[in-house]
This record gives C-alpha cells, structure tokens and sequence, in this order.
C-alpha cells in the first residue's frame, strides 16, 4: 500500500506527521513530485472523460495561489468558494492555502440571502464562484458585503456582459500567478514552506440541525490525521481505485474523502459533466468505494423499489424471491451461523439474476464499500443494501472532528450501531448520556463563537450533543440529538429518530417528522410523500392529481399512508406507536429552513414553523386549516391555504 | 463612417399564391452584428419572408443578396452551405433520433467524406466524423443539453426541442441565423435562456440574426432593429423604442385603443 505518509508505529503515541508532508500543499507539492504523470482527476467535459495529472493538479493551485498573492490575498485570510464539483474548486482551495490562506466551501444551492450572510459573517476577503450562477447571488447582495474584494469566476460563460471592478476570471487569476512565478521562481516555495500543520486549513461549516450554521475551524494537521487514521481501519483504498466527487464540496464528508484522502492515498476521483449527469457519470465510472448522506441510500432504495414494482408479474416476483434470499443469508450471517449449502446456491443464483444487473445499474458493480454519513441511515435500509451484496457501513462523526470518529468494521456492521471508533480516537458516554470523542481532530473552535466552541470543547473532549451509549460489541450507539430524545411518563427514553427511519423505509414517504405532546401524550408524525413514486402509485391506479399539494391530500393516498403507518406500528413497542399522521401540503426543504442542506431535519424550526398544526393534531381535530408562506426558487414568495386531513391510526391489540 | 456592407440585403420582395399576395414589395437589409426583429399580426407574411430568404419560396421579384452574391435562384440546401441556417416555427426535428444525431445532421453540410467512406469509418473519414462530433459537443455544451444528449427528441419537453433546433442550426456554422418563433410555447425559465443564448451569439460570436418573435417584451429586448409588416407589407422600420410609439404600429397591429405594445 503505498501511502505517501507512513503510519505511526504506535498508535496511541500523540500524532506526528512527516516535516516534508505536513499541510496539504506540501503533500501537493511532493505528489507532483513523485508520480507528476499519474492521474489524480478525470473530468467529463463535451462528453468525453479528460484526464488530470498530478502535475497539472499541483501546477495550477501554485498559478492560482500566486494569482491571489498578485491579488493582495494574505495570510490567514480566507477564499470562500462555491460551485458545483469541478477540478478548479479544488486548485482554487490548494491555492489558496499554499500561500498561506484559508479555504471556506460553501453549499451551492444556497439562496442568495443565505450565501451573502455567510460570506458576511465569515468575513472572507475572495470568493471563488464556479460559474454565472453564484456570481449572480453574491454580485446581487454585493453591497452588504463590503469586505469582499475580489469576485473570481472560473465559468465565464454569460458572463461577457458583466463590467465590475472588483470581477476577475479564474483565467486572469492563473495568468497572474505565472506573471509572478516568472519575476519570483523561488516566492512559491517560500510560501508553502512557512505553512505550518497548527495552521487553519478549512472553515467547515455544521450542518447546524438545531441553530443557524456554524463554521468549524480545522487545521491541516487536524485533517490528516483524520484520514490516516480512518485509512488505517479501512486500509484497502488504494492508489489503482475511482471515486466520483458529486456532492457538496462544503459537506466535510467531501473534504474527508476528495480533499484529504486524496491527497494521501492518490486514487483516482472523476467529476460528472453538470449536476443533472451525475448519476449516469456515476455508473460510466462505477468507483470502488463512495461516501453519502443517508438521503442518497433512501433515494437510491426508492428508485430501485419503484423500479421493481414497475416490472412485470414475472421479474417482481424474481426480485421478491432473490431479495428474500439476500435478507436470510445477511440475517444468518449477523447472528455468526453458518448458511446452509441450499441457500448459499440459492444465493448464488440470486447474485447473478438480480443483484448484479441491479447494482450495476446503480453504478455499484464494482462498490467495494459505501459508507452513510452525515445522519444515520435505519438499519432497514441497511439490511436492504446488504441483501443485494453491498457492504454498505456508517460513519459516525461530526464536522467538529474532521468527519469520523466511528466506522463500522467489515464483518463487524451492526445495523443497529454507529461503529467502533476509528485509530487514535477515544469515545465515551457521560453521566447525562452523551457521547464525548477525543481524537487529534478535534477542531480549533468555531469562527466568531466563543460561547458555542466553549459548550463544545471541554477539557480536549468534543462534546456532540448525542444521546447514546456503548453497544456489548464494543460499538457506539447513536439514539438521538441529546436535544431530541423524549423521556416518557414511565421514565424511558424514545427517539423520534428510529420512528422516523422506519416510517421512511418506504418508496412513498419521503420524509418524515415524529412529534410528541407531552400534555396529550399523543405521537403523531407529519409525513411528506415521494412525488415520484406516490404520482406514480397514483397513475397506476388513474388517480387524477393537479400538485404536490392536492396529491398529498388525495383519500387513496391518505389509505396508502395510513396503511404505511399502521404496518410500522405493529413493530414498535406500544408507547412508541403513532397514534395520528398528516400527509404535509409540501415537501420540507432546505430554502424554507426546515431541512440542513445535507437534508437532515432542523427539528425545533419545524416546530415552530408548523405550531398550530401539531397542536391541532395533539388535540384531536381531524382537519386543519393551513396558510402558509412559499418561497420558490426564483426568490418569490406565495401564500398557500389548504385544509389538511389529519388521520387517526387505530390502536392495535397487544 | 463609411456605411457597413449589409451581410444580406432582400430588394423589393413579391410572392403570391394564386392570386394571393403574400409578400407585396418588401425590402430589408441585415447587418453584421445585429439582431432584426420582424413582427406583424398573423398571416402578415412574416414566415414567407424568411422561406424566400433561405429558398424555400422562389419570389416572382425581387433579390435576395447575401455576402454581395444573388442567391434568389439557388435552391435552399446551396444557400445552406453558404451559412443560412434556420429554426422553424414548428418544430422539424427527427423525432425517432437522440439529440446529439439531430444536431449531427447539422453538420452534414459541412462533411466531405462520401457515403461509403463513412460507411467504412476509417482513415480521413472516422477523423472528419471526430471534429464534428467535437463541433457538436460544443454546441450541446453551449445550450447545457448534456443530461439528454443520447435521448430521443421525440421524448423530451417542448423548450427542450427548441434548444435542440437551435443546436442543429448552429451546428451548419451559419453566417446569418434565421429564428422562427424560436420562444413560442415556451416557459418564463425557458425564455430567459433562449435570450441568454441570443445574445450571446450575437455578442460573443457576432453573428447576425433575423427574428420572429410574438412575445413583445422580448422582442423589444433583444432586437436591434425591428421591421413591422402587415398584410404582406413592410409598414414602418426602426429602433424598438420608436416602433413602440409608431402611430401606423400602434393602429395596424397593436389595435386601435392600445398605448403601446404589452410586454406580454
């Protein structure tokens, strides 16, 4: 295995790195050195897949850097950068931090407010934006943010017409940094030799579930000890393998995996054409291994399940029968027996009629393994991948601490837990029940925040706000946001969060919010159907629909759910059973705050957001009256009324 | 200034069908650089203006001059070679062929290889068949089509046709482009990136172009010159801003009580 860093020979001594190789563009600047020809980027570009080579990777963040330098960019300032996953995103970060600055990804689906009040708050000096797109949000709110002082486009398609002073092509940046490697052939070096690991790397920003966003500061060595450690436990991702970056470059799970495994391991990471070609790049490149979110796994599960259901009688009851086999043999396989010959053949033959042309479909045919991270994925998804042969596992971890402090062990994944923590990284619970990880990536602090830094950092621990506690294996388990659990009247405990899952784990429901009175002591859940596949349903069964809104509202619909609810309810224990449900009018989204941009639930916005509606359905109305305010993606906004059909589910016996 | 030679000029235009008259003596000039609106009401002749320019009509009189040549007498697929190129009014695409042979067949007219040199695909041929296919992507690239590139036409969206009519007319390296309706039938979002890409094929790559277009607001916007007909008559010229208050305009197209064009 030819990692560029050895790994330390005792794994408990505190973390050192090699003098050489200790920021990220010394690391860049020794991969260039050593396999400069190799390739360490593929990107579609007019349908075709042109490679990059370490040597260009390495030559253009030093163009790009020495540009900014040329710019006035000075240490420890920082370049904000959002765009769509191209290779310049990741010139422009190593550029930036070759002379010393500090790169800050942000998400590019943000609205324009969003985006400029982080800008604003992060106070960064450049920003980088992939194309017309993002110029247009930050040329829009430009003049709330008068400490930016140079926009650099990397796209300059449509924007031929724009005349701003403070407007520079990505082009013009890299002439620049030439211009000056010309004058000064030694000041690039110089630069990155200053750079120290204690330096900040990255602005991260949290997914912030329970508050408005927060920006953790990490360092390079916080970072690369990140990803030597997680590759000491997952040592088989080499130099040979594909990766596919397509989500977010701000979502640290990206940084893990495109930015810092990377540059350690050396593999190969391919970019889709445009967003809307991802999943199709995807299977052209079919990767070795890929990190999501859990709503990739649930998108995934559902395209897959509609897909099925949308076969004949023949093949659906194939794919039912190869599923059921997938499902004994994982389920013998966790409790350690051993599978009989006749199910092993069974298996077999499942393997090559269903499964492979399955994940083959999915671009899974070569997935060594796939991890879930970001929010933990029910263990229905879980057993669900694994009958079709993917070894699909968790990662526990939060931005704080570089991403993962826990990963399921291969043979070791308990569906039900987070993982084992990964090297040099100690886990425990607190009395209250929360877990605390301490590991050499716990983060420097957040960025203008000494109060939430300080409930975070205590004493070296990271304090995560997780309610959980240690599995007999010797694995985390994860309950909930210590802020979300509900203690019942009998004094234990109930997560909203397992409820949800299992109300999920359908083609029809897309999301899913538990909420609980504590006067009423009534658990009612507010649901949103999957357009496509409840539209769908509904063409099967020529049922006319208008919208989301009058599909949700649709008495089959309400059936299907109600029938979807009260299944979920007989395997959950009696106090933990929804007892009343509303299909919502809209689906949760992150422009109305109600979803992370990672698409995790932003509870207590919720609500709030929807207070009367769950006081109605905690007080025992069965309609509701809703007027609510829309915002569209262009900006606009719509008042919306509607009357929503609030469903009692029956109690069931036992 | 000396006057800028007009890339294609059209003199005193006549066409009629059995008796009707289509076109009653219309004249027009087209220079570099520009884009020339032509609006009137329905059956005002504006279509047979455009047929008679790329060759579909023969008009009984007039010329039609294009790069100081006349090209009244050639028949549309020479005029097609010399950099005339088209959109139409209703769709004429090859439903049953993805996206990226209906923009192939664009470049037709530029290939050199014979039938069964391509049928052979080797040497010169399979190279000649590489830059098309590079012109195309471009193209494809250009109108951000990629997620449908290997779709059949006959399955997409409406707006999504319209870009893929464009792409083939763009794919004959055209020296005038000609646009029929290029935005009918089209959503706001549509109509912001087909305006988008108009301009930036004028402004980047300084190709003229004449426009039918019934979506006033958007006429008025990119259009740097407009010519009004009406019952198959050219009844008043000029910069948008002056066609808006023109009294014959206002009367003949706009109806007698309007103050000006709606911008929708």
């Amino acid at each position: 295995m030819a990692t560029l860093i050895a790994r330390p020979a005792d794994p408990s001594s505190s973390f050192a790195l090699d003098a050489a190789a200790d920021t990220f563009p010394k690391l860049l600047r020794r991969n260039a050195g050593m396999f400069g020809a190799r390739i360490a980027f593929r990107e579609k570009e007019l349908g075709v897949w042109r490679p990059i080579t370490w040597a260009t990777y390495y030559r253009q963040a030093k163009a790009f850097g020495l540009g900014l330098r040329a710019l006035g960019f000075q240490r420890q300032e920082l370049l904000a950068i959002v765009g769509d996953n191209r290779p310049e995103l990741f010139y422009a970060a190593l550029g930036a931090q070759s002379v010393g600055g500090i790169s800050y990804g942000m998400y590019q689906d943000s609205l324009a407010q969003q985006l400029t009040h982080l800008v604003d708050f992060s106070d960064a000096h450049y920003v980088f934006c992939e194309d017309q797109e993002q110029a247009d949000k930050v040329l829009d709110m430009e003049a709330r943010l008068p400490q930016v002082r140079r926009i650099i486009v990397e796209d300059w398609r449509g924007m031929w017409r724009y005349r701003h002073p403070n407007l520079t092509s990505f082009a013009e940046v890299l002439r620049l940094g030439r211009d000056l490697e010309a004058s000064q052939p030694d000041l690039f070096d110089q630069l990155v030799n200053a750079g120290q690991p204690d330096d900040t790397a990255i602005f991260c920003q949290t997914s912030g579930t329970t508050a408005l966003p927060k920006l953790a500061m990490l360092s390079h060595r916080h970072l690369l000890a990140q990803g030597l450690n997680f590759h000491s436990v997952e040592p088989h991702i080499g130099p040979k393998d594909e990766f596919v970056s397509y989500l977010p470059f701000a979502w640290i799970g990206e940084q893990m995996i495109a930015m810092t495994l990377h540059q350690l391991i050396g593999f190969v990471i391919s970019f889709p054409e445009e967003p809307e070609t991802a999943q199709r790049d995807f299977r052209e490149i079919s990767p070795h291994f890929t990190f999501a979110p859990a709503r990739i796994y649930e998108a995934l599960h559902t395209g897959v399940t509609v897909h099925m259901l949308d076969a004949g009688w023949l093949r659906q009851r194939v794919c039912a029968w190869a599923l059921a086999v997938g499902g004994r043999v994982v389920d013998l396989r966790s409790h350690g027996a051993p599978v009989p010959y006749g199910v092993r053949l069974q298996h077999a033959v499942a393997r090559h009629l269903v499964f492979r042309p399955v994940l083959d479909k999915i671009g899974f045919a070569r997935m060594r393994v796939a991890w879930n991270g970001g929010s933990p994925l029910g263990p229905d998804y879980f057993t669900w991948f694994h009958s079709l042969g993917v070894n699909l596992k968790q990662i526990y971890g939060q931005t704080e601490i570089a991403g993962i402090s826990c990963v399921h062990r291969d043979g070791r994944v308990h569906f039900w837990t987070m993982g084992f923590p990964i090297a040099n990284t100690d886990l425990q619970i607190t009395g209250e029940g929360e877990i605390i990880s301490r590991s050499p990536s716990v983060f420097l602090g957040y960025y203008k925040n000494p109060e939430a830094t300080s409930q975070a950092l205590r004493g070296g621990w990271l304090y995560t706000g997780d309610y959980g506690t240690l599995d007999p294996t010797g694995d985390i388990i994860m309950f909930d946001r210590m802020s979300d659990v509900i203690t019942l009247a009998d004094g234990s405990k109930m997560s909203p969060w397992i409820i949800e899952a299992m109300l999920k784990f359908t083609p029809y429901i897309q999301e899913a919010m538990a909420v609980y009175a504590p006067d009423g002591g009534t658990l009612a859940a507010i649901l949103n159907i999957d357009m496509r596949s409840v539209g769908k349903w509904a063409e099967d069964r020529e049922i006319a629909y208008t919208s989301f809104a009058d599909l949700s509202q649709k008495p089959e619909v309400l059936d299907l759910l109600h029938g979807i609810v009260r299944d979920v309810n007989r395997r959950l224990r009696p106090e933990w059973r929804v007892r009343r449900f509303v299909s919502l009018y809209k689906e949760f989204h992150p422009d109305d705050d109600e979803l992370t941009r990672t698409r995790k639930l932003r509870r207590r916005f919720i609500a709030e957001r929807y207070r009367s509606l769950i006081a109605a359905m905690c007080a025992g109305q069965t309609t509701f009256d809703a007027a609510l305010l829309v915002h569209y993606e262009d900006g606009t906004t719509r008042e919306v009324h509607t009357t929503l059909q609030i469903k009692d589910v029956e109690t069931l016996e036992r | 200034m000396r006057p800028v030679e007009p890339v294609l000029s059209v003199d005193d235009l006549r066409l009629s069908f059995q008796g009707i008259q289509a076109i009653a003596g219309v004249s027009l000039t087209l220079a570099s650089r520009e884009i020339l609106g032509i609006i009137g009401p329905n059956g005002a002749g504006k279509t047979s203006v455009l047929n008679c320019i790329n060759g579909f009509y023969r008009p009984q009189r007039g010329r039609v001059v294009f790069g100081g040549r006349d090209i009244t007498r050639l028949p549309p697929h020479r005029r097609a070679a010399l950099g005339i190129a088209r959109t139409f009014q209703n769709i004429a695409l090859y439903p049953g062929m993805s996206v990226l042979n209906n923009i192939m067949t664009g470049r037709v007219i530029r290939m050199r290889s014979g039938v069964l040199a391509c049928g052979v695909y080797a040497g010169h041929a399979s190279r000649e068949h590489v830059a098309h296919r590079q012109v195309v992507e471009e193209i494809i690239d250009f109108l951000e089509i990629e997620d449908v590139r290997r779709h059949l036409v006959a399955d997409l969206p409406y707006g999504i046709q319209k870009k893929v009519e464009l792409g083939r007319a763009l794919a004959m390296d055209p020296q005038v482009l000609i646009l029929d309706e290029p935005m009918a039938g089209m959503s706001a979002d549509e109509k912001a990136d087909m305006a988008r890409y108009i301009l930036e094929l004028k402004d980047v790559r300084s190709l003229p172009m004449i426009l039918i277009e019934h979506d006033m607001g958007v006429v008025m916007d990119l259009c740097d010159r407009l010519i009004v007909m009406d019952y198959g008559k050219k009844i008043a010229e000029g910069p948008p801003g002056a066609i808006q208050r023109h009294p014959e305009v206002i009367r003949a197209y706009i109806g007698e009580a309007a103050e000006g064009p709606a911008a929708h």
